[in-house]
């Protein structure tokens, strides 16, 4: 039993470092202006996304799940759990809301859960919002739709501390393009953990 | 306040001049009622000067939509000064202005230009000057006699002489993106850029001595605010408050400007004394987004945009706070109010349908006009002399400046070639 928790700790720790290279998001560092860079944070996402099946690190993820067994997870942490509601990392909205929709809330309950259980950890919740009207307006929504989730993240065990809030408007889109299917994936949160 | 962000950052600003690429301008429609001018083609052109002056001028006036030069085929004689002149002649043209003038070279470094203006069946000349300027002088020379054409013939405030501010973005090979900051003469020519930013810019506004710019640049990973000199390229954060620092609008008087932080933990509307660095709150509205600050030409009043109603709309409030009273009840998205310089029209992203147009609203009989058709159009920004607006549309999946006439009748087109334009502002006349 002790060889298999070993070993299963060393996979996740394999899955991790692997995972670590795939994102590599550099978080905001207010010197250089080099700051939120969206292209390795899209890696992330993709890679780390349940509904976006297309890293191969997503396979070996859960194979070191498998090996774990039915037992707890052991070792290495949730976060990196592809399987765990953790890994959705996008919160979407409707147009002009910042209501967060009901399917969310799971994905939501979770990193709350999270954040509550590992105080130290510190998350930046990222609003954007699609093209349509004032780039002003929509500055001051993406951050709305990130206060949004904040408020239901610390309503179910986070603390304020733990977050680092901040909107690009539709200055970011994740998706180039002006239909609804563009606009769809473009009004959105991203989470994204400090330093991971 | 702290000395910190109020210490000047001196932070490199990259000016670049003649690297951009000018804007096209196209006239698409509207000039039906355009009054007849003749525009002499000045003496010595063509031969002792680098610019075709008089071509400028004839540019600038057509470009107007109220001016419509008569063709040069038309022209009868190619008079450069009062003694050359048949007025009996010039008034079978049935075009009331005529414009002559001639220019020389004094020295190879230094241009004699003299233009007169003349009302053909008075046969009184209505204004005439003589300048002497360098040759990089000679083209806002020529903007500046269109502004005294235009004058004496519209009684009205030319802007020819003004110029444009706006963002443009260039979209890499590699899917990166580089935002520059760009400043052009009125008519899109002599582009250079003043920043450049591998992180979006926004919402450029000028001061009222038009060497000053504010924005908002994300080159600290969040948006914060600027101030920027023209002449020296020198440039100072004046807002990098936790959360939004955006929508930066000088006051009148230049020394004070409208922003939104987010700082108390939702978009309000401050003021922010530059000098001193004071900072006063003017909403207080905690559920909603309050932003897009405009001042009234009194000083004493701000428009701005809130969505305290449920929806995006246009309020008015007093720079001291109190109550906002609601400007716009027209349709369920009004944005990005300017105002014009007599404060008698509002301009806005008007929302109809989820497309989104330029509109004008009267603020005395509250009458919207709707002057725009692409159903992608923001970012309003009135000429000072408020008889034409300047936007951002978007064509073919790019950005563009458009600017069509209060009334509608004139539209026009700024292109530029490969790269998003967006974020226009139009610079106050320069005194």
């Amino acid at each position: 039993m002790k060889l298999l928790k070993l070993t299963a700790v060393l996979l996740t720790l394999t899955w991790l470092s692997g995972c670590s290279t795939l994102g590599g998001t550099k978080d905001s560092d207010a010197s250089a202006g080099s700051d939120v860079v969206v292209e390795d944070r899209n890696a992330d996402t993709n890679g780390i996304d349940g509904d976006n099946a297309s890293g191969s690190n997503i396979d070996d993820g859960a194979e070191t799940q498998v090996i774990v067994g039915d037992d707890q997870y052991l070792g290495g942490d949730v976060l990196d759990d592809p399987n765990s509601p953790l890994s959705n990392r996008v919160v979407y909205f409707e147009y002009d809301s910042s209501s967060v929709r009901e399917e969310d809330l799971t994905t939501l309950e979770a990193h709350a859960a999270y954040l509550g259980e590992n105080l130290n950890v510190t998350i930046r919740l990222v609003g954007h919002t699609d093209e349509r009207g004032s780039r002003e307006y929509n500055l001051a929504l993406g951050e709305r739709r990130a206060l949004a989730i904040r408020q239901i993240l610390m309503l179910q065990g986070a603390s304020i501390k733990q977050f680092q809030v901040t909107s690009f408007g539709e200055e970011r889109a994740d998706v180039e393009g002006h239909d609804e299917s563009a606009w769809n994936q473009n009004r959105r949160v991203e989470l994204n953990y400090v330093g991971r | 306040m702290t000395k910190r962000w109020l210490a000047s950052l001196w932070l490199l600003a990259i000016i670049l001049p003649w690297q951009a690429q000018a804007l096209i301008i196209e006239i698409t429609g509207g000039t039906e009622a355009a009054l007849p001018i003749a525009i002499v083609p000045f003496g010595g052109e063509g031969f002792s000067a680098p610019e075709d002056i008089s071509a400028v001028i004839q540019n600038d006036l057509s470009r107007s939509g109220r001016f419509a030069p008569l063709p040069a085929a038309d022209l009868i004689s190619q008079p450069h000064e009062k003694s050359e002149i048949n007025f009996k002649d010039w008034r079978l043209l049935r075009s009331e202005g005529l414009l002559v003038g001639k220019v020389s070279s004094l020295d190879g470094e230094t241009y004699q230009v003299q233009f007169q203006l003349f009302d053909v069946y008075k046969g009184q000349q209505l204004v005439g000057k003589r300048y002497q300027v360098p040759a990089s002088g000679l083209r806002r020379l020529a903007h500046q006699i269109s502004d005294q054409v235009y004058q004496a013939l519209t009684g009205e405030i030319g802007v020819f002489s003004t110029r444009l501010a706006f963002v443009s973005v260039i979209n890499n090979a590699d899917g990166s993106k580089r935002y520059t900051l760009q400043v052009s003469d009125s008519d899109g020519a002599n582009p250079r850029t003043v920043l450049q930013s591998k992180q979006p810019i926004l919402s450029p506004n000028w001061a009222s001595d038009g060497e000053r710019l504010a924005y908002v640049s994300f080159e600290n990973g969040k948006a914060e605010v600027f101030v920027q000199e023209m002449r020296s390229g020198r440039r100072n954060s004046v807002a990098a408050f936790k959360g939004l620092n955006s929508a930066p609008a000088w006051s009148p008087d230049g020394k004070r400007l409208a922003l939104t932080l987010s700082k108390a933990g939702n978009p309000e509307i401050y003021i922010l004394e530059l000098a001193s660095g004071k900072l006063s709150r003017v909403t207080h509205n905690s559920q909603a987004i309050d932003t897009e600050a405009v001042w009234m030409p009194n000083s004493r009043e701000l428009l701005f945009t809130s969505d305290r109603g449920g929806r995006p709309q246009i309020y008015k409030v007093s720079v001291d706070g109190g109550r906002a009273k609601r400007v716009t009840f027209e349709g369920r998205y009004n944005a990005s109010p300017d105002i014009s310089v007599d404060g008698r029209t509002l301009a806005m992203v008007h929302g109809l349908n989820g497309k989104f147009y330029i509109a004008v609203q009267d603020l005395e009989t509250g009458a919207v006009q709707v002057l725009t058709e692409s159903g992608r159009d923001e970012s309003p920004s009135f000429a000072p002399n408020g008889r034409v607006i300047l936007y951002a549309t978007e064509k073919k999946g790019h950005g563009e400046l458009a600017a069509v006439s209060v009334d509608g009748r004139i539209h026009q087109r700024l292109g530029e070639s490969g790269r998003d334009v967006r974020e226009p502002a139009w610079s106050p006349i320069r005194k």
